[in-house]
């Protein structure tokens, strides 16, 4: 099945499970959402369970706030991320202060989803990556996904977990085929980075759609780099990165996103703080340069950290321990 | 005598459980209001307390008038002007004072403080310190009642500033096109912070602007405990029966500057005098009175409530401080199990 579809067989699957689990969102009942993620579900389970709600992503999300509090697990669909912009109070500030403020009385089961990510040709303002806008949030629990299968298992993870998660979803990604099995063998575990190809020479850790990137750069490179999904942003799986680095000695984190203030910073700082003294080379990042999301489908692939460029560092990282620079830099368009 | 007066030793629902149908109890929880917020105030001043503070003297009808018609089973959500609210409500002058002294016994246990209180037993949420918040907080509590056929309704309580921020306006197209059982009342104090309503806002009846949802609004003087409830129990009948959501907007004045440091220099001269010619409580010992209450009964009442809100203060400020482990607490939220425990119970 298609990604878009293991993300509606997740809902379904949930919503056939718990009589409280219910979806807000634009146009994701009678249209079955715009980009088919909640296809079907107005159908079976009925206009109380699956809401329209006007464009009011603040007024939707707060309820879906106030609805978890009172005993509901809401999915509220933000359709793309920087829609959440306008409602980033009620989750950030709201939702994951409600059980820290209340001595643990209140518990806030709710999941947020949202698109994410460049390489549909939506241009600057439906392109972007954001999760730097809620993972330094204690209390809020951040998780992407990258293949159709991790996609159901960890939708179906957030809608029951107990406190409230925001759900980040390539949309580059939806179209993807993939087999996928539903019930507990599908299940993911948040919190539990995935070690995607385990290796030897150089930890790659990846998020979101630059999963498939990475992969194939190494099948290009011949590298034997162990891949880490990370696929909790926050909190994030330290033990299986440190673990990792620990082997290999050597750390590169490719992100999906502006090199300034990327997550990847964090990882890098807490590995070097935690291995130091046992790195052979410097740890990098390979993110998109300082932009923001252009629109024309030549400069869009350029912006998002191809397999080529990818397999170039790697390849230079591995052979000589020194850190690459990146192309932007090396074409003499940006100092950085 | 003061334990049998504030009720100290009641719990939360019991003491809000008294204020129904009894305006002697509503008076007295006016008192209590007044003479805590008074108290505070000393306290703030003289560095007792430290943090910021924002006091409702003046505003005591609006919130004992609602807090008299409510259930247990309702949700309330505040503001950050929240003490008086939470008193109404149920909670102990002890239980709050202690939040707001950041003690560990406090209501958060002193994590959130003078604009977090909050009481899971009476339905209040963590009073919310972003203007408009918990307007579609309160909103979604409704949803969560509709969605199960439950008749319990929710209250987002807010000021006028309120009404120009996005929350608002969102919440009650929201609540509108779901009919949901919701009861937005405004508290209609003329300032939002420092700023007066007329160099904000382009009305000053604040109820109007419910037409624009087709929904209905009443509006009453919040100065008045009775015509407040009466408000509340029309709205909140409406609400429970299937009528969806109301606007209530409750004319009353605030009387301290808008927090700690605020002195109020902004006021137009003779306003405040104007309006404390209108205090809530002179009016509700006024009725008191008229129905035959002896002032000797009256005086000897202020006089015992602010007798135990002093032991009250004393007792509080020789509580312990929270524990630095206590910081770490109640971030993530741990399984509960099964994950659809909760919709099951």
């Amino acid at each position: 099945m298609r990604f878009r579809q293991a993300i509606v067989a997740a809902l379904e699957d949930e919503m056939e499970a718990d009589p409280s689990v219910m979806l807000m969102g634009e146009d994701i009942a009678v249209a079955g959402g715009p980009f088919k993620t909640s296809e079907g579900l107005l159908e079976k389970f009925g206009p109380n369970r699956v809401r329209d709600t006007p464009i009011s992503e603040m007024a939707f999300t707060g309820a879906g706030v106030g609805a978890a509090i009172a005993g509901l697990r809401p999915v509220v669909e933000i359709m793309f991320m920087e829609f959440l912009g306008v409602a980033l109070d009620q989750l950030v500030t709201g939702a994951a202060k409600m059980h820290y403020l209340s001595k643990g009385e209140l518990t806030v089961p709710l999941t947020v989803r949202a698109s994410i990510g460049s390489g549909t040709g939506f241009g600057s303002q439906h392109s972007q990556t954001l999760e730097n806008w809620v993972t330094a949030t204690p209390g809020l629990t951040v998780v992407t996904m990258s293949t159709p299968q991790n996609a159901y298992g960890i939708l179906r993870a957030a809608i029951q977990s107990p406190g409230p998660t925001m759900v980040l979803e390539p949309r580059n990604l939806y179209a993807v085929r993939g087999t996928v099995e539903r019930g507990a063998g599908g299940m993911v575990t948040l919190g539990q980075a995935e070690v995607v190809r385990p290796g030897n020479d150089l930890t790659v850790v990846t998020m979101g759609q630059t999963r498939t990137a990475v992969l194939e750069a190494i099948a290009e490179s011949g590298i034997d780099a162990e891949v880490i999904d990370l696929i909790t942003l926050a909190p994030w799986d330290r033990q299986t990165v440190l673990d990792s680095v620990a082997k290999t000695h050597r750390l590169v984190v490719v992100e999906e996103a502006p090199e300034s203030g990327g997550w990847g910073s964090e990882i890098i700082a807490a590995v070097t703080r935690e291995l130091f003294g046992s790195l052979s080379a410097a740890p990098f990042r390979i993110t998109t340069p300082n932009v923001p999301v252009p629109y024309s489908k030549q400069l869009e692939s350029r912006y998002f950290p191809q397999p080529a460029e990818i397999a170039r560092q790697l390849g230079q990282y591995h052979a000589t321990g020194t850190v690459p620079t990146p192309w932007w830099v090396l074409e003499g368009l940006s100092n950085v | 005598m003061s334990d049998t007066v504030l009720h100290t030793s009641a719990s939360s629902i019991e003491r809000r459980e008294a204020l129904r149908d009894d305006a002697v109890a509503q008076y007295e929880r006016m008192l209590e209001i007044r003479g805590f917020e008074e108290r505070l105030n000393v306290l703030f001043a003289t560095g007792a307390i430290h943090g910021t503070t924002h006091l409702a003297i003046g505003q005591e009808a609006l919130v004992v008038g609602l807090a008299a018609e409510l259930r247990a089973t309702d949700i309330v959500t505040g503001t950050y002007r929240g003490h008086a609210l939470a008193l109404a409500l149920g909670m102990s002058p002890r239980a709050v004072l202690a939040e707001i002294m950041g003690k560990s016994e406090g209501s958060t246990g002193g994590l959130g403080g003078s604009m977090h209180v909050s009481d899971d037993a009476i339905g209040l949420l963590p009073t919310f310190a972003i203007v408009g918040a918990g307007l579609p907080v309160a909103a979604g509590a409704a949803l969560a009642f509709q969605y199960r056929g439950e008749d319990s309704v929710a209250v987002a309580v807010f000021g006028d500033g309120a009404t120009n921020i996005g929350a608002f306006h969102e919440s009650l197209n929201l609540a509108a096109i779901w009919k949901l059982p919701v009861v937005f009342l405004c508290d209609n104090n003329v300032y939002g912070e420092y700023s007066r309503i007329n160099l904000t806002t382009p009305i000053e009846d604040l109820h109007l602007r419910a037409a624009s949802y087709d929904m209905p609004a009443d509006v009453v003087d919040g100065m008045d405990v009775a015509a407040v409830r009466e408000a509340i129990a029309k709205a909140v009948e409406r609400a429970r029966t299937g009528g969806g959501p109301t606007l209530v907007e409750a004319k009353t004045y605030r009387f301290a500057g808008h927090s700690r440091a605020d002195t109020a220099p902004y006021r137009p001269e003779g306003e405040l005098e104007h309006w404390q010619q209108r205090d809530p409580l002179a009016k509700a010992r006024q009725l008191l009175a008229d129905g035959g209450a002896a002032a000797d009964d009256l005086d000897a009442l202020a006089g015992s409530v602010g007798a135990s809100l002093d032991a009250i203060i004393e007792t509080v400020q020789s509580l312990p401080d929270p524990d630095v482990t206590d910081m770490f607490n109640n971030i993530w939220t741990p399984p509960t199990g099964p994950h659809n425990e909760k919709a099951a119970s």
